[in-house]
């Protein structure tokens, strides 16, 4: 069985000559999670885009359910994959309610049809439909507002989720809540999900694979255990820089300033 | 006071119709020509500049002069209330044309990244998201335009095209103050009217968006 999504040699160098992606290739398997993981700057958003086109690699191909994108509709492409982004994804001008259903209402499902999966997915999310489906994205929590986002990225059930820094703009409670609320979700739903995060512990927690990106370079795409104990140079950079305070903490304890 | 309305009042009704049919037509023919030439150029930009800048020497024009020049016109000059028509329109356009393509710009890009990446049509992207959130801005720029006309509206009595400025034009000539305020002042009335009316509907379209609220 083909892959859920595949990178085959994905390169994109901007029209300026920088090189964002060089030559990467991934496999993601249906139903699982694959993190994508790296400092800004490393390509990681931009690899996630090749998916949906947004990004159009300069070279190599990208394939869903080994079928190429590369000559698929647009419109139907974007539709068939759920896609969220960080903070600003809502429109200031829908609510909730029809927000959520957005997609299925550039489709032409029925009005009808599109309010119930709106406050199904709703549900889903955490979110109480007749506290909130007639609310503006202004008058919700990021939290809430990240919610929205995901249930809109689940309403034409989409195979595959693509998930930009869905959490990036959290405080760390919040964001640990929806980890949980992902990951609950993500368990019963098997979706194939692409997320992007540069937060180690997001991606140890939510990722079947952890594929670490460096200067558009895929550097390693390994299990989470195996990620940890990994001694490549890079991965073991990446772990040590995020785990200074708790040793800084530790030392401390220690007796040592 | 009261000899006076007596006498000029059912004058000053007809004329203000008068007025009002003149503006009202023109801004239609403005909006109809300026919000879909304003959205052609936010979709090729490198256009903006000249289209807008035509429409800017337009607004350069004297009034007085534009009304004379468009008078020896074959089927325009045969009626006067057609070349204030196209006068007032040609003054409207700017300010409707230069808020719907700035309108437009002014929209959080992201807004549109996630429009595009959600598959929506070019067309559904317009409709559904474009001209709702930049509808608060062109109704500015129609508001804008509105008030200009009202105005401008006045000086068409000079070329007989009927409206306040006949009472205004036959005060001045008379030496009659009286007769000149029986234009003016409804004229001023008229702008303020509208420009109330179309900011509250302005302002509500802004609340509805939740967002950027225009003054």
């Amino acid at each position: 069985m083909p892959a859920a999504i595949e990178f085959r040699s994905v390169s994109f160098t901007t029209a300026q000559g920088r090189v964002l992606l060089h030559e990467i290739s991934l496999a993601v398997e249906a139903g699982t999670t694959t993190v994508l993981l790296g400092r800004s700057g490393s390509g990681k958003t931009t690899l996630l885009r090749t998916v949906n086109r947004m990004v159009e690699p300069t070279s190599g191909d990208v394939s869903l359910q080994g079928t190429s994108t590369r000559d698929a509709d647009l419109v139907a492409l974007r539709r068939g994959i759920g896609y969220v982004i960080q903070e600003t994804g809502l429109f200031p001008h829908f609510t909730v309610e029809r927000d959520v259903a957005l997609v299925l209402e550039a489709q032409g499902s029925p009005r009808a049809d599109r309010i119930r999966r709106s406050h199904e997915l709703l549900t889903a999310v955490g979110l109480d439909p007749s506290t909130f489906a007639r609310r503006y994205p202004h008058q919700l929590s990021g939290g809430q507002r990240q919610r929205v986002g995901l249930a809109r990225a689940l309403a034409a059930e989409p195979s595959a989720l693509l998930m930009d820094e869905p959490f990036g703009a959290l405080d760390p409670l919040t964001r640990a809540e929806m980890q949980d609320m992902l990951r609950a979700l993500l368990a019963r739903l098997r979706k194939t999900v692409l997320l992007v995060t540069h937060d180690l512990d997001e991606a140890l927690y939510l990722g079947d694979q952890i594929a670490l990106l460096q200067e558009g370079k895929l550097i390693a795409c390994l299990p989470p255990k195996k990620f940890l104990e990994s001694s490549q140079p890079e991965i073991q950079a990446y772990i040590r820089a995020f785990h200074r305070g708790e040793r800084s903490a530790a030392a401390q304890q220690e007796g040592r300033p | 006071m009261t000899e006076f309305l007596h006498r000029y009042g059912a004058e000053i009704v007809t004329l203000t119709l008068e007025h009002l049919w003149l503006t009202g037509a023109a801004m239609l023919i403005a909006v109809t020509i300026a919000v879909p030439t304003g959205i052609a150029l936010t979709r090729s930009p490198r256009w903006a500049r000249p289209v807008i800048g035509a429409a800017n020497i337009l607004q350069t024009i004297p009034s007085l002069a534009f009304f004379g020049f468009l008078l020896p016109l074959p089927w325009l000059g045969e009626r006067a209330a057609r070349v204030a028509i196209v006068a007032l329109t040609a003054y409207a356009l700017l300010p409707i044309l230069r808020n719907t393509y700035a309108g437009i710009q002014g929209i959080d890009p992201s807004v549109i990244f996630v429009a595009r990446a959600l598959g929506l049509t070019g067309t559904q992207r317009l409709i559904k998201v474009e001209l709702p959130l930049a509808a608060s801005f062109i109704l500015a720029g129609v508001r804008t335009a509105t008030v200009t006309c009202v105005g401008i509206a006045t000086i068409a009595a000079a070329v007989g095209a009927g409206g306040l400025g006949e009472l205004i034009f036959r005060g001045v000539a008379s030496v009659d103050n009286g007769l000149i305020l029986a234009g003016a002042i409804p004229a001023a009335a008229l702008a303020l009217l509208l420009d109330a009316s179309l900011g509250l509907l302005e302002k509500r379209l802004a609340i509805r968006t939740g967002q950027r609220q225009t003054s």
